[in-house]
């Protein structure tokens, strides 16, 4: 029937028979969507006097807010950091087939390359907004070349790089332009590296702490001077040590400045990190935890040879190392398994589980006043999950842009 | 009038609940055929926070009710005597009320019809007691300052009209109030108690309401719950009552 709406003829969609996730806690609750917005029932009955146009059934699912993947270095045959002439649809490809791990925005990553590659690569990301084509593109994360040579992992020495000599500029030379750069990765004890966290902490990117040899108090500096996040926490660091824990020993520091939090992304894959050493970084700081995929080009598809920027990796199941070593480089993971491992190793709560891939990341990136929550005004990116939590609808904007197919069931 | 003595809190609910629901089904609403509900008015919207809410997440959004089918006194229009007016004009448009569900105070008050309200009275501003200030102090975080002083009201005439009036007793500080209204006389001082001269009502109350009242008095009603909870026997849906009912079951489409 048409409503007497007074603030927009847009139709109102009424999600009924679902669970959704707000303020920490699945609620028995209808969700109601307006021209890609999450809207607020109560002010549209009482203020504009109006109600559903279409009412769907949810069928019991749980509604939780699309997940954010801010580290994800490619997919399906796609590596971000491979300067290609069809780049372009390389990232339309994997923006489109990550819908169905229910990853509603991402930040594409690239690993440690020489400056040509960024200065080819990065002008052609640019951040938009998710749909039918794929999910949105928050920005680039960078994750090198400033890092450590102890640490560098699956990254190639040849291109690693400091900042010594022009701090702030040598960076800005490096990359070519920072213009759709949404977090950089960086190692904290590398000379200047102080410099060049303000800067970048002044141009909103988010500094992340990884691949890095630092002791605490370095981390503890950084953090001072702006840095956030921690790159896959455990990877590419010095272990924990009970007399210097190290970048780890964020996650409990108390020199952390007021009000501000520090996030640590984990790949909760079974293969990155131990279960227990998982348990123990989200005993320590369970609101800091984001979870990531770090999935690489070879994720999607079957084993065998892949390209990691520089790199050949080789994917053997869901473990995936440099050719002919045992390190490390990436992941196979999708961002709904590692939610479901998370859930699993950690015993938490479908509501915690959800929200290291949902609220974390959107608090993070300072974006959760319109993504990573199902709060009213939010943009009405959602999933729809079954109690196992495999994802069985993702919708960007209200619109349904990926659905399960229920064959035969 | 029906005195309807039910265990406890949950089962007076729950009572009270399925006399409503048979009620509505039996008068069979339809387009222009309005079941028209009555229900205490709240605090003024000053605070949308406490009475809209209110409404809106313990009843509005259970049921599928359209929205311009909900009239709620405005305590924030520009002339209030008019909003009462016009109130009081809706009622009689949509048909006049057919039931009227309200509680008590412990003062024995109606709506907002504090002690001393005449009982012919019709809707409009009352100035509230410091006992109704002190009870609605929950909505307003306990801060004392900060509770609306007037209300508008439906009057306890307003109410009268209606066919049908059920009063929700519960809890042993109303105890006296339940005494007042129905063991003893019509006075406005207790102004329940001029639903005595209502050829229509129901009390509803758990047993520690009946506290105050005459052993005999609680042992009359308590013998005519058998016949009572006829009263709240599940009917026939309305859907099996016949196609052209179940059409007509909603006064909208979708």
């Amino acid at each position: 029937m048409p409503s007497n709406k007074s603030v927009s003829d847009a139709p109102i969609v009424q999600f009924t028979n679902c669970r959704i996730l707000r303020d920490h806690q699945l609620q028995r609750e209808d969700l109601w969507v307006r021209e890609g917005k999450i809207l607020n029932p109560e002010k549209l009955f009482f203020d504009e006097k109006g109600s559903a146009d279409v009412q769907l059934d949810c069928k019991d699912s749980i509604i939780a807010p699309g997940f954010i993947d801010v580290q994800i270095n490619g997919g399906f045959g796609v590596d971000f950091s491979l300067a290609t002439d069809d780049f372009k649809s390389g990232i339309d490809l994997v923006s489109q087939k990550i819908l169905s791990h229910g990853v509603t925005s991402f930040c594409p990553t690239l690993v440690t390359s020489p400056p040509s590659v960024y200065h080819q690569i990065l002008p052609q990301i640019s951040v938009r907004n998710g749909g039918a084509h794929g999910a949105g593109i928050l920005g680039a994360h960078l994750e090198g070349p400033f890092i450590s040579k102890e640490k560098k992992g699956a990254h190639p020495e040849h291109c690693l790089r400091t900042f010594e000599a022009g701090a702030f500029q040598d960076l800005l030379a490096t990359y070519g332009s920072l213009d759709c750069v949404q977090i950089v990765t960086l190692a904290p004890e590398m000379r200047r590296s102080s410099e060049v966290i303000q800067e970048l902490t002044k141009r909103g990117i988010c500094v992340s702490l990884g691949h890095s040899v630092a002791n605490l108090s370095q981390a503890e500096e950084a953090v001072q001077h702006g840095a956030t996040f921690i790159t896959h926490l455990f990877n590419a660091m010095l272990p924990f040590h009970h007399r210097d824990p190290g970048i780890v020993g964020l996650l409990t520091s108390d020199k952390i400045p007021a009000g501000r939090r520090v996030f640590y992304g984990m790949i909760s894959d079974g293969i990155h990190t131990n279960p227990a050493a998982l348990r123990i970084a989200h005993r320590a700081h369970p609101k800091g935890l984001v979870l990531v995929t770090d999935a690489i080009a070879g994720m999607g598809l079957a084993p065998g040879r892949h390209t990691l920027g520089q790199q050949v990796v080789e994917i053997d199941g869901l473990n995936t190392y440099i050719a002919g070593t045992k390190t490390l480089s990436g992941s196979v993971a999708t961002m709904d398994t590692c939610v479901r491992h998370f859930q699993e190793a950690t015993g938490c709560s479908v509501e915690t589980a959800l929200e290291a891939a949902s609220l974390h990341p959107a608090q993070l990136l300072g974006i959760e006043h319109k993504k990573g929550t199902l709060d009213y005004d939010s943009d009405a990116d959602f999933l729809m999950l079954n109690d196992s939590l495999y994802v069985q609808a993702t919708y960007i904007a209200g619109e349904e842009v990926w659905r399960q197919d229920v064959s035969g069931m | 009038m029906k005195l309807i003595i039910l265990e406890n809190y949950s089962q007076a609910s729950e009572w009270a609940a399925k006399y409503i629901r048979n009620r509505i089904v039996q008068f069979g609403p339809g387009p222009g055929r309005f079941f028209t509900l009555g229900l205490p008015t709240g605090l003024p919207r000053d605070h949308p926070e406490s009475y809209h809410s209110f409404m809106w997440n313990n009843f509005f959004k259970h049921i599928d009710i359209s929205p311009e089918n909900v009239h709620i006194l405005d305590g924030n229009a520009p002339d209030l005597q008019a909003e009462c007016d016009t109130f009081e004009e809706k009622i009689k448009a949509a048909g006049g009320i057919e039931l009227f569900v309200g509680g008590i105070g412990p003062d024995g008050h109606i709506a907002f019809n504090e002690p001393g309200s005449s009982l012919v009275s019709r809707t409009r501003v009352k100035t509230l007691a410091m006992d109704t200030i002190l009870a609605n102090a929950r909505f307003f975080d306990g801060d004392l300052s900060k509770v609306p002083t007037m209300a508008l009201t439906v009057g306890v005439g307003t109410v009268m009209d209606a066919r049908e009036v059920m009063i929700l007793i519960t809890g042993a500080h109303k105890a006296f109030a339940l005494y007042k209204a129905i063991e003893d006389g019509v006075n406005h001082m207790w102004t329940v108690s001029a639903f005595q001269q209502h050829p229509n009502t129901v009390f509803v109350c758990d047993e520690d309401a009946t506290l105050e009242l005459k052993v005999k008095t609680v042992k009359y009603f308590k013998g005519l719950m058998l016949v009572h909870n006829k009263l709240v026997e599940p009917l026939y849906s309305m859907k099996e009552m016949g196609a052209e009912r179940s059409q007509s079951k909603k006064p909208y489409s979708d």
